[in-house]
């Protein structure tokens, strides 16, 4: 039983650069994933288009009938976003996380061309332990 | 860096209209897109007209509702993204969340989507979703001389839909 889904990261201009699925039924091919990415891409800037008070900054949280979907933009437009459980708690600070992670390991990495496909493995390492993390403290619970 | 222990950036909730309505906005739509009912209670920001508006609300739910069937992580066949779903087909959203609004959406086996916007901090209202098309049900589809796919214009329906809204706190 994973905690998360998948996640997703996609950068500025709507780009998949990091895809990783922890359990969905039926993995989505890398097409599909690109699709889904851009898709979510467009409906984040369109839902600002929507807002009917100033200062929307995009879609935190969709709910669905089996799953959530938590998305969270950095300063600069890239976007993290996470399928989990409906009513899975904490991915805020998941996501906070993981965006941490991504300075770290991958940004201060010089060898990485920004925008790019994320291909560093330290950043999916400690990835993965903090995914792991988070599903043991599930369980523990 | 201020947002990673930062509270939640919600804005408080709006204060009541004159109206006393909490609730921004409200959209009907059919199956074929055609708005049959706008109201507005309190929307500070117009980006764009009337028709531009409706268009985009609409284009929006039918693209997330494809996004979401794609996505459904518990259903090992998904579709290809962009097919159109009939109603109850895939797995749908019933609401997403901005810093400065939510949306409920509902969507009735005849494909009438229901679509509430209201402050960021509304609980699940698919409760109330459900009332509204019942409130839809018998003031418009009962109504002799409603002609379905033409926009709503029905008194009754509008003073108790604007008393239910105001209920919702």
């Amino acid at each position: 039983m994973a905690a998360i889904y998948s996640l997703y990261i996609i950068n500025k201009s709507g780009g998949l650069i990091f895809y990783k699925d922890y359990g969905s039924a039926g993995r989505m091919d890398t097409n599909d994933s690109l699709r889904v990415a851009s898709l979510w891409h467009s409906m984040h800037a369109i839902s600002q288009q929507l807002s009917p008070v100033a200062g929307c900054s995009g879609i935190e949280l969709l709910e669905a009938d089996t799953f959530d979907l938590h998305c969270f933009q950095s300063l600069t437009g890239t976007k993290f976003f996470v399928v989990c459980e409906p009513g899975a708690q904490q991915m805020e600070a998941l996501l906070k996380v993981i965006y941490e992670l991504y300075t770290d390991y991958v940004l201060k990495n010089p060898f990485y061309e920004i925008e790019m496909p994320i291909r560093c493995e330290l950043f999916d390492f400690n990835l993965s332990q903090t995914v792991q993390k988070d599903c043991v403290a599930l369980l523990g619970r | 860096m201020q947002f990673f222990g930062g509270s939640e950036i919600s804005p408080l909730p709006p204060a009541p209209t004159a109206s006393g309505n909490n609730a921004h906005m409200m959209y009907v739509f059919n199956r074929n897109g055609v708005c049959l009912l706008y109201r507005e209670w309190n929307r500070p920001l117009h980006t764009l007209n009337a028709q531009q508006d409706h268009k985009l609300m609409f284009g929006l739910l039918f693209s997330l509702k494809s996004l979401t069937a794609k996505m459904d992580p518990t259903n090992a066949e998904r579709g290809n993204l962009g097919v159109p779903q009939l109603p109850g087909q895939g797995c749908s959203f019933h609401s997403f969340r901005t810093n400065t609004y939510k949306l409920s959406f509902m969507e009735s086996p005849s494909g009438i989507k229901i679509i509430l916007v209201t402050h960021p901090r509304t609980g699940d209202l698919r409760e109330s979703l459900k009332y509204i098309y019942n409130l839809y049900v018998d003031y418009v589809a009962k109504n002799p001389l409603y002609t379905p796919g033409t926009p709503i214009r029905c008194e009754l329906f509008n003073t108790n839909l604007d008393q239910y809204v105001r209920s919702i706190a």
